[in-house]
């Protein structure tokens, strides 16, 4: 089989502009509607993983500046923002997305330069989604009794919300949004090496004439995000991240009367029957592991692929994946970008080099990648066991592991066989076998015939070592309300 | 001259006396032993949740009518059995009024979520109108083995209105008994094992909490906990145990015997929401106009 005499399409670059977008060289903590220096006066660098040149030096918030944080979104929810009219909340948040919609391109281009992301993906997935969350959750801030009928509606208090650095922006929003309809008030930290777009969204927040201290930003690495977990006058932790550091929040917060919603890690199964449409099933594998350089909590990780048509599939991979563009995120034709860090970079070699040493088959494309920046060409691994690190870790990189199957009960069994239970994805073209699927998998979102789709109104979350609790959709609502 | 009841323990659909051979008297208010009971061991917990796993995948994927017949057959055993319950409580203490007001809210509490077995789906679940060409359904699916300390303070109310809604929802249990008022729960193992109940899907334990709970708790193979005024201490070591496989730890600090404390939102505790997507064809430019 020859990949290599696949023609490469050559194309001319098109570069995304950012002239038109204003950075600041120092982002102050954004606190009860004001800027603030943090107390220690430590500021730290973001940098653009693409090209490892610095874009901004943000504040390191510590205990102190976090307390004060919490303070104001106390005071916020005393005096204002719980007794404001539902209807006046939801004005609000319609605000803010309309300001983020007319703000959007200027939104996409930071978030590609702080995360790496390619623009395609920032400025079609990303930015749209998190401006749709606002709009859909602030539709639902005066309607709750109608959502929870037969109970009665509260709202929990002060949210301390930590978010990752995958979607930063949409991870914002995701938090965000559905804490501020059901009434409550937010102290939300980025993650440290992707704080600009949390950081721009407070100046939205801050034109949008949203009371001080209903949104605080905090950023930080993270010992900010411990002092939040461990605040006691916090009635709700949310957090999207590692399922290790899951733990430990699940840890700090037992005992206490914390509410606390977890969406952790995933190793997610995609699988494909031999009656797949195989065209689209490759487009969907491709999506589902490269989609975002892969570092995705929900990434179709694990490939199962009906013995009968591996061969077929895993050539028609190999050759779709030597048209994939690796390389400046800002450049439209750009597939995969740059990888987020340094760290994530060695932490995904270190696996590639584990897989290795495991004695599957590794299959890289051999297309050139820029020097400067951290960037990882797409990986794929063929002769997995199922019990090999790499078809058992969550990778969070380009990488997808390979194994067969030959009956249905056997590729179910070992889709669940794993601790986690965030997504899965089933290709083929029988419907009442996409049914039996879909309903055996232990995991909270199944792309049947699709794969990594996200809607404001589709609720999204784990099982097992995946996390608790619901995001979009009405439920939800249900983590920001007693 | 009276036959004296040995209380056993009920695991995988079996009564066996505990792995350990141990046992402590249960007294009456006078102090006189009225029974011995299984002092259960951390390996009956262990065997117990193997024997929840094994349950939970065919328990799971009954018709939900099912599931709702079979609960329905409980109540319909307990019905049956009630003076043999009134006499258990009476002789661990309570009043005959007490007893008998006990036992009907049990069989009221059975009936109430047998009826709840095929409809909280359909008031969990959603149709989501996203924002694409897809089909895209959430629907709620049992969150797996959930291991239960039962209300302490009862002898049976509590205990009944902690499993019902864990077993309605398709969920497998692991149940450790009130240690001092231990003799309806295995009287009650009986009604299960008469109503076409499946084996384990639910077991039952007797024994001191503070020994077995923690195992409960770290079990990597028990999906969640659902505790009850179980106090301070034993909750947070409860909850801190459960770290390790991110178990869904459930407190609910209710009394059982108030109809309040009844309702879908025991059983939603214990479901996880699957959103499922589907892309819909979309062709030439036909719509569903006239």
């Amino acid at each position: 089989m020859k990949t290599e005499d696949t023609n490469k399409w050559e194309y001319a670059p098109s570069l995304e502009g950012t002239k038109h977008i204003q950075l600041k060289e120092k982002y102050d903590l954004f606190i009860d509607g004001k800027w603030v220096k943090p107390n220690a006066d430590r500021y730290f660098a973001s940098i653009n993983p693409a090209n490892e040149e610095k874009l901004a030096d943000i504040a390191w918030a510590s205990e102190s500046d976090v307390d004060l944080a919490v303070k104001a979104a106390r005071r916020a929810y005393v005096d204002v923002w719980s007794k404001m009219k539902a209807s006046d909340r939801a004005k609000y948040i319609f605000r803010i997305a309309r300001l983020m919609q007319e703000r959007a391109r200027e939104f996409a281009v930071i978030e590609t330069l702080d995360g790496g992301k390619p623009i395609r993906e920032s400025r079609d997935i990303d930015v749209p989604l998190a401006c749709n969350h606002f709009f859909y959750y602030a539709g639902w801030a005066d309607k709750l009794q109608d959502a929870f009928p037969n109970r009665s509606v509260e709202s929990l208090g002060v949210a301390g919300q930590i978010i990752p650095w995958n979607f930063p922006l949409l991870m914002a929003a995701w938090k965000i949004a559905p804490a501020l309809a059901a009434g409550n008030t937010v102290v939300l930290k980025p993650a440290e090496t992707t704080s600009l777009t949390a950081l721009k969204l407070a100046e939205i927040i801050e034109e949008s004439g949203l009371p001080p201290g209903v949104v605080n930003i905090v950023t930080g690495h993270g010992d900010t995000g411990a002092a939040i977990v461990n605040h006691p006058d916090i009635d709700k932790i949310a957090f999207t991240g590692s399922t290790a550091v899951g733990k430990l929040i699940q840890k700090a917060t037992a005992g206490t009367r914390k509410k606390v919603s977890l969406e952790l890690g995933g190793k997610s199964a995609n699988i494909v029957l031999e009656d797949a449409p195989m065209d689209q099933a490759v487009e969907g594998i491709v999506n589902g592991i490269f989609f975002n350089q892969g570092h995705v909590c929900c990434a179709g990780s694990r490939l199962y692929v009906q013995e009968s048509v591996a061969d077929e599939l895993v050539r028609k991979l190999k050759q779709r994946m030597q048209s994939l563009y690796v390389g400046n995120p800002l450049d439209k034709n750009t597939d995969i970008g740059a990888i987020n860090s340094k760290e994530q970079l060695e932490t995904i070699e270190k696996y590639v080099q584990i897989g290795i040493k495991e004695g599957a088959e590794m299959f890289q494309v051999e297309c050139e990648v820029p020097t400067k920046g951290f960037y990882c060409r797409p990986t794929i691994f063929t002769n997995v066991a199922q019990s090999s690190v790499i078809a058992q870790e969550e990778i969070f990189g380009p990488v997808l592991t390979i194994q067969t199957f030959r009956t249905i009960d056997e590729v179910i069994q070992k889709a669940n066989n794993s601790p986690y239970g965030l997504a899965a994805g089933v290709w083929t073209d029988k419907g009442s076998r996409i049914f039996n699927l879909t309903s055996k998998l232990r995991a909270g979102v199944v792309w049947a015939n699709t794969y990594n789709k996200f809607d404001p109104a589709s609720p999204f979350g784990g099982y097992k070592e995946s996390g608790f609790g619901r995001e979009g959709g009405l439920h939800g609502l249900e983590a920001y309300l007693k | 001259m009276n036959i004296l009841k040995t209380y056993k323990i009920y695991i995988g659909g079996q009564f066996p006396r505990t792995e350990s051979g141990r046992f402590y008297a249960v007294k009456d208010q006078d102090g006189k032993a009225i029974a011995n009971v299984c002092l259960s061991s951390k390996k009956d917990i262990r065997n117990a949740v193997q024997a929840a796993r094994k349950a939970f995948g065919s328990w799971s994927e009954r018709s939900a009518f099912n599931r709702g017949q079979i609960l329905y057959r409980m109540a319909e055993m307990l019905e049956g059995r009630k003076a043999q319950f009134v006499e258990e409580l009476m002789q661990q203490g309570q009043s005959l009024e007490h007893s008998k007001i006990e036992i009907e809210s049990c069989i009221e509490r059975i009936v109430y979520y047998a009826g709840w077995c095929d409809k909280y789906q359909q008031i969990l679940s959603s149709v989501n109108p996203v924002n694409s060409s897809h089909f895209n359904f959430s629907v709620a699916e049992p969150t797996g083995v959930v291991g239960v300390l039962a209300e302490q303070s009862s002898g049976l109310i509590g205990l009944v209105s902690q499993l019902m809604p864990v077993i309605a929802g398709g969920n497998s249990a692991v149940l450790i008994a009130s240690e001092q008022l231990p003799l309806c729960a295995i009287t009650f193992a009986e009604v299960l094992e008469t109503s076409d109940l499946p084996a384990g899907v639910v077991n039952i334990l007797t024994g001191s909490a503070i020994e077995m709970l923690p195992t409960l708790a770290e079990h990597m193979d028990v999906n969640a906990l659902f505790l009850s005024n179980a106090g301070k201490g034993l909750t947070t070591e409860a909850q801190l145990l459960a770290v390790d496989n991110v178990k869904r730890v459930v407190v609910k600090d209710e009394d059982w015997t108030k109809e309040s404390n009844q309702g879908i939102r025991y059983i939603s505790s214990f479901q996880e929401i699957k959103t499922t997507w589907h892309p819909i064809e979309q062709i030439g430019g036909a719509t569903s106009s006239y």
